[in-house]
């Protein structure tokens, strides 16, 4: 019994110096082991009293609990640093890039065409498609703008036949609709239209969206509102907006759409011309068969490309045709 | 249009500034595109008079004058090839400041001293003309400054009139559309007949009545065409854009400005006989007042003679009888061609003329008279001469009729979606010169004046009203309709969903022209014929594309020029097929694929696309959509013959993956591995609505296999007999490896797959799974001649 405190302070410093879990597993087993120097202490009970033998019977007991404990912190202090070795050793530059395909995106006029369908589609509008190769008829004629019409030369046709051609702009999906269906209407028309022209300001082919709605009680003051609140809406800005009489075969009234875009130098709006739009012509609704006494209408197109070169600041129209991808990554 | 607004004032002068004139102007739908000053910026130039000419000592080319400027005489050296002794020019004096702030000094020119300078019209900023100094009247008053002397304090006022508007071609139809913006009451110039002094009337036949309801004649005799046109009406013409040529010409150009009413005058001593209003003959030829020869068609309109064309109506006149200073006798020619007769006319001989934009829009019909008379009275003032009496052909039955229209409150109020004051509405119309001919109750039913065809129908005086009452005075409402629901298929997703795809993928969407190369195009897609443009912008622009491929190869190329060794686009849009008599235009998906399969990093590696790069996108997006589309092996003349795949969707091609093949690709000048697809966009939107199904609780088998087959032996040929022969507990197949090498021997590939068993309703035992798998060994030994790999 006298060397107990001994055995304990070797274990404890055997403890200390054990630099491995497996080293202070032998320990243990040298220690405190069924055939542990400690342990086997117990057998000196024997040796003594009954009155003598739980007094020393408890101290072989704390002898055991002290090393036990030593043992326990080591091991947790051992653990500790094996996981921070590990961690150490798996550490990884999390500044380098990623792994993996990088992002594409959608070409701005895409963008510009997505925005004005969920607009127009929150307050109802479908969206309708119509083909791209139009007969005269459609483009023209239904649209109350016959051959002579001096509106004709505006626009630039390209031809296939006298028949035959680019649509020059989206209106006469307004009348394919129209015939189509029956009233009321509220419609898009996003795509593609063409003109035989190309310079600095413009390309032969470009995107418009045209409207149309078409109900039994429909005015120039909901045109205005419709037009104001997309404007405001797409440029995310309250900005004035007026209207100014115009002329269009399709529609009468009709009205040209300016937005304040800037100041001149003595403090004035400077505006710029940016839609065009009006009530929809009688002649256009006998066309489609639509009684024009039953039912009013009102109609708007509008030029994408400008849209959205005064939204992402473009500069120049001709960009949008080049797809360069140095101009096309900046519009994710 | 371009007007001077010193001239609109001398018709209408409201008591408002130069910018609220314009923006009034545009407001009434009158859109001003633009103004200049008259004049460029300048000070300290009056009206000069060279008193003495002399030689200069030291140069040949300049001359020393003497010139006044009002106060006193100073000696100025001068360069000017018109200079001479008595003639008045703007003078520039010491101190004055010209355009560009070129400030006039006392100086010394080849020794000889110059004090101020006499000045062109370009040194002015008048006009571009510098030949020599400008030569003003002589009764001009030596010493008054030249801005208040010609009246330069003015500007151009350049309006941009849309077609329905030709009543505003004219000062006076500009005037009165202010004088009903502004109250302001219009002068009108005083146009009083001029007698006849003498009796030569013009013989004039109209064989063609249909397309000039009206034609008037009147021979001015005795005319000096020799004079100088007044500088007063030079300077009004010069400030609209129009060139002075000689005082006849001027004449009829400034009461077309003036009026709106195109004249012309021909040379009487050459026409022969008399005038007759006809349709050309085939191929009659005319010599055009710009020396240009023509070729005339029958169903051009003509002034003729009794043995030749004249002129072609109300586009331009014929040199032959054109009016020269020598010419003594006019005959002036006022008309009204119907503007259907006259459409296109001018186009259709590549001339656009201030005549032929008139008549196409419509002039006047009841103007003729009076635009003559006024013509008449300048030429006798200006250029002297007799008038003779003025013969005018008319048919009644072809002139229009003025046209009555009725506007109803009530839908003048439902169009305008507010109420307008009654008395404001019959205001706003009488000021129009709509002349209320009935009203009863709500209704007005007027008569619309001969200047303003355009007027027609009911909602054209809903027009008129609303224009004039201000399109920013009506109200805004927002409108209200039905808020049903409508049908949308869950099963078709929309296109945007295709697009996103292919974004995320690292595609960028281009938009290219749907009219292409067709060489190009010839190269892409041999076998079908492409859809000519007949007027195509350019060459390379000049048939629709067939493929989407003719403009992504272009953007490609376009993009591997400007160092882009990694691209990756896609387009959607229509493509167009001669079907039968008829176009098919098809909306299509396509893309093309060069360069890295991944951007080039340290852990992407640089590995390049390749067929199965591209085609595993695809799947994916099949799957997005939920469309089973097969690959089969197929040929395209585009594509590499041995990867091309033909996508297959039930029994119907729906498009084409492919490498592009390497001759197409040498001969488009394109580098790298090129993989491009496309295909038809509306087949594939069309998934399905997903349908539960029961899923098993228990363990799932996996087996793997190798086999060695022959490289003719398609994968998909393996994936067949493996599905018929593993029995229905197979959940999935895998191929796993893929391996060609020389251990194999030629021709060989060896192929690793997993099958996946699972009973839905208990535990496979391992027999069943033995079972199944000799099935399938036995079956690819027997079918497809594969061996079983160790």
């Amino acid at each position: 019994m006298e060397n107990l405190e001994q055995l304990v302070q070797d274990g404890l410093t055997a403890v200390k110096n054990a630099e491995s879990l497996q080293a202070l597993d032998q320990i243990r087993v040298e220690y405190l082991g069924k055939k542990g120097v400690i342990t086997q202490q117990a057998k000196t009970l024997g040796k003594l009293s009954a009155e003598e033998r739980p007094a020393a019977g408890q101290k072989i007991n704390e002898a055991k609990g002290r090393v036990e404990e030593a043992i326990n912190a080591r091991r947790a202090s051992l653990e500790e640093a094996a996981i921070a070795d590990r961690l150490a050793r798996e550490s990884i530059d999390v500044t380098l890039p990623g792994r993996g395909q990088d992002l594409g995106g959608l070409h701005p006029v895409t963008r510009t065409l997505q925005r004005i369908e969920q607009f127009f589609g929150n307050a109802g509008y479908t969206v309708e498609q119509g083909p791209e190769i139009e007969d005269d008829y459609h483009n023209f004629e239904a649209l109350n703008i016959p051959g002579h019409h001096p509106a004709r030369a505006m626009h630039d046709t390209f031809y296939f036949n006298p028949g035959t051609l680019l649509r020059t702009h989206t209106s006469p999906v307004q009348i394919r609709t129209m015939e189509a269906g029956k009233p009321p209407f509220r419609m898009i028309c996003p795509g593609r239209v063409y003109r035989c022209d190309s310079d600095m300001t413009h390309t032969p082919m470009f995107h418009q969206v045209e409207g149309l709605l078409v109900e039994k009680d429909v005015s120039f003051a909901d045109l205005k509102s419709t037009i104001e609140e997309f404007l405001r809406v797409y440029f995310e800005r309250d900005l004035q907006v007026r209207f100014r009489p115009s002329y269009f075969p399709f529609t009468e009234p009709s009205a040209e759409v300016d937005i304040e875009w800037g100041r001149e130098e003595d403090g004035s709006i400077k505006w710029l011309e940016i839609m065009g739009c009006g009530m929809v012509h009688p002649k256009v609704f006998e066309h489609c068969g639509i009684d024009a006494e039953e039912y009013r209408g009102f109609a708007f197109g509008l030029g994408v490309e400008r849209l959205a070169m005064l939204r992402y600041g473009v500069n120049d129209l001709r960009m949008f045709f080049d797809n360069d991808l140095r101009f096309l990554r900046q519009f994710r | 249009m371009k007007f001077s607004e010193k001239w609109l004032r001398e018709w209408v002068n409201p008591a408002i500034g130069t910018q609220e004139l314009m923006d009034q102007i545009t407001m009434a739908g009158l859109e001003v595109d633009g103004f200049e000053s008259v004049a460029g910026a300048f000070t300290g130039v009056v009206v000069g008079e060279v008193r003495s000419v002399a030689p200069h000592p030291d140069a040949d080319k300049l001359r020393v004058c003497e010139v006044s400027s009002g106060d006193g005489t100073v000696q100025v050296v001068c360069g000017a090839p018109n200079v001479r002794e008595g003639l008045k020019a703007p003078f520039a004096v010491v101190g004055a400041v010209l355009p560009g702030d070129f400030k006039i000094k006392a100086a010394k020119l080849r020794g000889q001293p110059s004090n101020g300078m006499l000045c062109a019209e370009s040194e002015l900023g008048l006009s571009d003309d510098g030949a020599g100094l400008m030569e003003l009247p002589a009764d001009a008053p030596v010493g008054q400054d030249l801005r208040e002397y010609l009246g330069l304090d003015d500007i151009t006022i350049d309006v941009d009139l849309t077609p329905n508007r030709a009543d505003c071609l004219s000062l006076r139809g500009l005037a009165r559309e202010v004088g009903v913006l502004t109250g302001e009451p219009v002068e009108e110039p005083e146009l009083t007949p001029v007698p006849a002094s003498h009796d030569e009337k013009p013989a004039i036949a109209v064989d063609a009545p249909a397309a000039c309801p009206r034609y008037l004649g009147r021979i001015v005799r005795n005319v000096d065409l020799s004079v100088a046109t007044p500088l007063w009406m030079v300077e009004k013409l010069r400030r609209s854009g129009i060139r002075s040529i000689d005082p006849a010409v001027d004449i009829t150009n400034y009461v077309m400005l003036e009026l709106g009413q195109p004249l012309h005058a021909f040379d009487r001593a050459e026409i022969d006989g008399g005038i007759v209003v006809r349709m050309a003959g085939q191929d009659e030829e005319l010599v055009l007042l710009d020396g240009q020869t023509v070729k005339l068609t029958p169903d051009t309109l003509v002034i003729a003679d009794h043995a030749k064309p004249l002129a072609i109506a109300g586009v331009m006149g014929g040199e032959h009888s054109g009016v020269t200073e020598k010419t003594r006798d006019l005959l002036l020619e006022a008309a009204w061609f119907e503007p259907i007769a006259m459409a296109g006319k001018a186009r259709e001989y590549g001339l656009h003329t201030d005549a032929s934009h008139r008549f196409e829009r419509g002039v006047d019909y009841e103007l003729a008279r009076s635009a003559m008379e006024r013509a008449t009275a300048l030429l006798l003032e200006i250029t002297g001469g007799e008038a003779g009496e003025i013969v005018e052909v008319v048919s009644q039955e072809h002139l229009p009729e003025a046209a009555r229209v009725t506007l109803r409150s009530d839908r003048l109020n439902a169009v305008l979606g507010m109420s307008i004051d009654v008395a404001r509405v019959e205001d706003i119309l009488t000021r129009l010169g709509l002349a209320i001919v009935d009203q009863t109750g709500d209704r007005w039913t007027v008569s619309v004046p001969s200047y303003r065809p355009d007027i027609s129908i009911e909602e054209d005086l809903i027009e008129e009203v609303g224009r004039v009452y201000g399109y920013n005075n009506l109200p805004v409402t927002e409108p209200v309709g039905s808020l049903a629901m409508r049908p949308a298929k869950e099963a078709v997703r929309p296109v945007s969903a295709v697009r996103n795809f292919f974004v995320a993928c690292g595609y960028q969407e281009a938009i290219t022209y749907s009219f292409v190369d067709p060489k190009v195009q010839e190269i892409l897609d041999p076998e079908r014929e492409g859809i000519d443009l007949a007027n195509p912008i350019s060459a390379d622009l000049a048939v629709m594309r067939t493929t989407l491929w003719s403009g992504l190869v272009k953007t490609l190329e376009y993009n591997q020029k400007r160092q882009q060794p990694r691209i990756r686009l896609f387009e959607t849009g229509l493509r167009f097929v001669k079907d039968g008599d008829g176009i098919e235009q098809r909306p299509m998906l396509a893309g093309i694929v060069t360069g890295g399969q991944l951007p080039e990093n340290w852990a992407n590696g640089r590995r390049d696309a390749d067929f199965f790069d591209v085609k595993g996108e695809l799947e994916s997006l099949f799957s997005l959509l939920g469309v089973e589309v097969r690959f089969a092996a197929g040929q395209h003349p585009a594509l590499h013959p041995g990867q091309t795949a033909e996508l297959v969707l039930g029994d119907q091609r729906v498009g084409w993956l492919g490498a592009m093949h390497p001759q197409v690709q040498k001969k488009l000048d394109l580098n790298g591995t090129i993989l491009m697809f496309e295909l038809f966009l509306d087949s594939i939107v069309s998934g399905y609505v997903p349908n539960f199904k029961e899923f098993s609780k228990y363990p799932e088998v996996r087996r793997d296999l190798a086999i060695i087959i022959g490289n003719e032996i398609a994968f998909a040929d393996v994936d067949r007999v493996v599905r018929n022969n593993a029995g229905d507990r197979l959940n999935a197949l895998r191929a796993f490896d893929v391996y060609e090498g020389e251990k194999l021997g030629e021709g060989k590939r060896s192929l690793a797959l997993s099958l996946f068993w699972q009973h839905p309703e208990r535990t496979l035992n391992d027999d069943e799974v033995h079972e199944f798998f000799d099935r399938v060994v036995n079956a690819l030994q027997e079918e497809l001649g594969a061996t079983l790999r160790s």
